[in-house]
């Protein structure tokens, strides 16, 4: 009886092993499903498992949602279609991720989510020639010497710079102190431009402290540094994790100074066992939130709500207006479904880099993109009243 | 005393030399080789008639390091006997020296073979230094108090990293800064910029370079294997007292076998580090260092040809998983947690040697080969 068992797994797996082998082998150059001839192949790369799987998992689901509306809208026009590849939010799987979907026969990258596998993939598409535009990943040098490469999410360090402006105009006398994540390119990116703008502007940051990991739960010490230099405002760039701790302990010292972080921060009223009366009153820079009350915010969230059962955040809205806006400029091309990636870039590019403009949800007003790849939108200030965000 | 009983030579009686070298040695060497160039040839050829498709062409290079990470590691847990949980360490000082050694040089000269072998050995030198380091104060420790220990350092290696600047000048000239970012430069011509890790780096790692590595890890560790200093490292792994009673200096071997793994995995670090325009420091966490462990455990511990199977396998499946889709990672858990178990299942493996036997068209004479393989790994 045992040898039998024997058998059968070694068959099994055997059979696994051959299997996946022999898929792997043949897909190449294959086309990608049900896909038909007008149908343009879109895809991404993102962390759809690991510790910062909900950030790809949202670029995947928000940009389902722009793909059925395009598909539903125009029956007998230009199809899309979408797929994501999990790259685990590193370099070395992207770019794994990235050779998948170039073997599936994707068109356009709507990719990656994170930052450091960004540059990773970019570095190849710009080889390949394969337009690319990112929803979220945030770090200047995923466009840098790259023509093809676009961002519609804001640079690590733009946010820093328009952070030290909004704080300097509207907290012309706050003692600042700055809390961040210096093993967090994110963190640090953000960090590394408020703290050149602010002592631009002949400010002084009065207390610098970091921590390494996102998982960190301890702030004592960092929120003991700012008290005892006096900081009344502490500008916290940095995800909503630990900024829910931070929140959580400087309530228990008894200490009370205004919090103010980016766009990492929105999600923190969804975060579970978290006493949301501790986020009152504490301010955030960012270009999408889910309680914004136009039109097309509310359509958007309404239809993500009922196909995926939770508030969508901001990178399921970028990846959302990455679709569309990589679906308008297509049109605008006048290119037909089943032309090359490469040709399909060439004309892209010059869309993007001619005056193309969309209006989505993540800008107030519309949005252009610069040569350099970097986007040009103003994002809004809010702070958190009554459980909700209220616009400055 | 113990230097004359290890070093044949000077025995000078050439049975004994083929009995302790030859075969087995042979063997080895020539399943090793063979591997790693039958592979390359098929995979060469694959990629060339367009039979393998992007997603694995991409990973050739990935292969090779994991494949020399892999041999590496395996001097260290298989023939010094230490279980070191700290090798993504020794990876990232050879990734990020090499990648700073390479944008250094290519700002002075664009011939790649030098730029690639200058970069490698400046890599593995950094690597061997910081194995150096380490290996002083902890190859004192045994078993379990060795393997935390490495993994403490494997982490401080990457958190040191977080903190490293460096950049270039426009005359070329290397800048370098500690917890700050460095001042008055491009963002183009900064090396490594702390938490971000290195940007914009020249990616000039091919699959030929990775055989080279592969077979230059290979032939290292084997060799060592087979010298006076290999049979002093295995004698006191099996049996400390016993060698320490002869004479051997204990600390001496275990540093040597440390530090030359350090250095040949620095040396796949910077294949790898040059094979992807950034590099973060988080890659080199402790899950790197497990992952190598688990080539090494997989392909059996002390058995060279056997973790560079290991390695490329395990390098492939969770890409070969990708249509699974949603159930990939779990897949592949399953999938490891399989092969596992029946590699080490006593039943399962006499019936794959069985019909193994029955098949092999190069079997030998008498049935005492797969017997005697058993016998060694079990050893081992």
């Amino acid at each position: 009886m045992k040898k039998t068992w024997a058998k059968v797994v070694v068959v099994a797996i055997s059979c696994m092993m051959v299997f996946s082998f022999a898929a792997c082998g043949s897909k190449s150059g294959g086309s990608g499903g049900d896909a038909g001839d007008n149908t343009l192949k879109l895809g991404s790369t993102g962390p759809l498992t690991g510790p910062a799987a909900i950030y790809g998992n949202a670029v995947k689901n928000g940009g389902q949602i722009a793909v059925d509306e395009i598909n539903a809208a125009n029956p007998d026009g230009v199809q899309v279609s979408w797929q994501v590849e999990d790259d685990e939010g590193d370099g070395e799987k992207a770019v794994n991720a990235y050779n998948k979907l170039v073997d599936d026969g994707m068109q356009v990258l709507l990719g990656s989510v994170t930052s450091g596998a960004c540059v990773a993939v970019a570095e190849k598409t710009f080889e390949d020639r394969v337009f690319t535009l990112t929803p979220s990943a945030s770090q200047t040098a995923v466009t840098e010497g790259k023509d093809n490469v676009f961002q519609l999410c804001f640079r690590d360090p733009d946010q820093g710079t328009i952070s030290a402006d909004y704080i300097v105009e509207n907290f012309p006398d706050a003692k600042v102190g700055v809390i961040y994540n210096n093993a967090s390119d994110y963190s640090a990116g953000i960090f590394d431009g408020f703290k050149k703008e602010f002592e631009a502007k002949g400010k002084e940051i009065v207390a610098v402290e970091a921590f390494a990991d996102d998982a960190n739960t301890d702030f004592q010490a960092q929120l003991n540094s700012m008290k005892n230099a006096g900081a009344d405002l502490v500008f916290v760039p940095n995800y909503y994790t630990p900024v829910s701790n931070i929140l959580v302990q400087a309530d228990k010292m008894g200490y009370k100074p205004t919090f103010f972080g980016c766009d990492g921060v929105d999600g923190i009223l969804t975060l579970e066992n978290f006493d949301k009366n501790l986020a009152e009153g504490v301010y955030l820079l960012t270009p999408f939130t889910a309680s914004a009350e136009d039109e097309k915010t509310q359509k958007f969230v309404e239809a993500y709500k009922e196909a995926y059962g939770e508030e969508p955040n901001q990178f399921a809205a970028d990846a959302y207006d990455c679709v569309y806006a990589a679906y308008d400029a297509f049109a605008k091309t006048g290119l037909k479904a089943d032309a090359s990636a490469a040709d399909i870039c060439e004309a892209m590019v010059s869309q993007f880099t001619g005056g193309f403009s969309y209006e989505g949800l993540t800008a107030s007003g519309s949005m252009k993109w610069k040569e350099t790849g970097e986007v040009d939108k103003m994002p809004a200030v809010y702070v958190i009243e009554g459980g909700k965000y209220v616009e400055k | 005393m113990a230097d004359r009983i290890l070093n044949l030579k000077s025995i000078g009686s050439r049975g004994l030399k083929n009995a302790v070298k030859g075969n087995e040695y042979r063997r080895e060497a020539s399943i090793s080789y063979g591997i790693l160039i039958i592979g390359y040839i098929l995979l060469s050829l694959g990629a060339a008639t367009g039979l393998i498709g992007h997603n694995l062409q991409g990973q050739f290079v990935p292969i090779c390091v994991y494949v020399s990470l892999a041999v590496s590691l395996n001097l260290v847990v298989g023939i010094s006997g230490e279980l070191s949980l700290g090798h993504a360490g020794f990876m990232a000082v050879g990734a990020f020296s090499g990648i700073v050694m390479e944008r250094m040089l290519l700002a002075h000269m664009s011939f790649e073979p030098a730029v690639m072998i200058l970069s490698m050995l400046f890599g593995a030198c950094m690597a061997a230094i910081a194995g150096f380091i380490i290996g002083i104060p902890i190859l004192g420790l045994r078993g379990d108090y060795l393997a935390i220990v490495t993994l403490a350092f494997g982490e401080i290696i990457r958190n040191f990293m977080n903190v490293l600047y460096f950049g270039l000048d426009e005359n070329g000239h290397l800048k370098f800064a500690f917890n700050h970012t460095i001042e008055g430069i491009e963002n183009s011509q900064r090396i490594i910029t702390g938490a971000i890790g290195a940007t914009g780096t020249k990616t000039i790692s091919t699959f030929n370079w990775g055989l080279l590595l592969c077979i230059f890890t290979v032939f290292v560790v084997l060799n060592m294997k087979n010298s006076k200093q290999g049979r002093a490292i295995m004698a006191i792994r099996d049996n400390r007292i016993a060698a320490e009673s002869i004479g051997l200096d204990v600390r001496k071997y275990k540093l040597m076998a440390f530090v030359v793994s350090a250095a040949l995995a620095g040396m796949a670090g910077c294949l790898f580090g040059l094979n992807y325009s950034t590099l973060v420091p988080l890659k080199f966490n402790f899950n790197t260092s497990v992952l190598i462990l688990v080539f090494v455990v997989l392909g059996g511990v002390g058995n060279i040809w056997g973790c560079i199977i290991a390695a490329t396998v395990l390098t492939i499946l969770p890409e070969a998983f990708r249509q699974f889709a949603d159930y990939r990672m779990l897949t592949y858990a399953i999938v490891l947690i399989l092969v596992m178990i029946c590699t080490y299942n006593p039943t399962i493996k006499a019936r794959v040697t069985a019909i193994w036997n029955r098949i092999n068209p190069f079997k030998k004479k008498g049935g005492d080969k797969p017997k005697k393989k058993k016998t060694g790994k079990e050893a081992a």
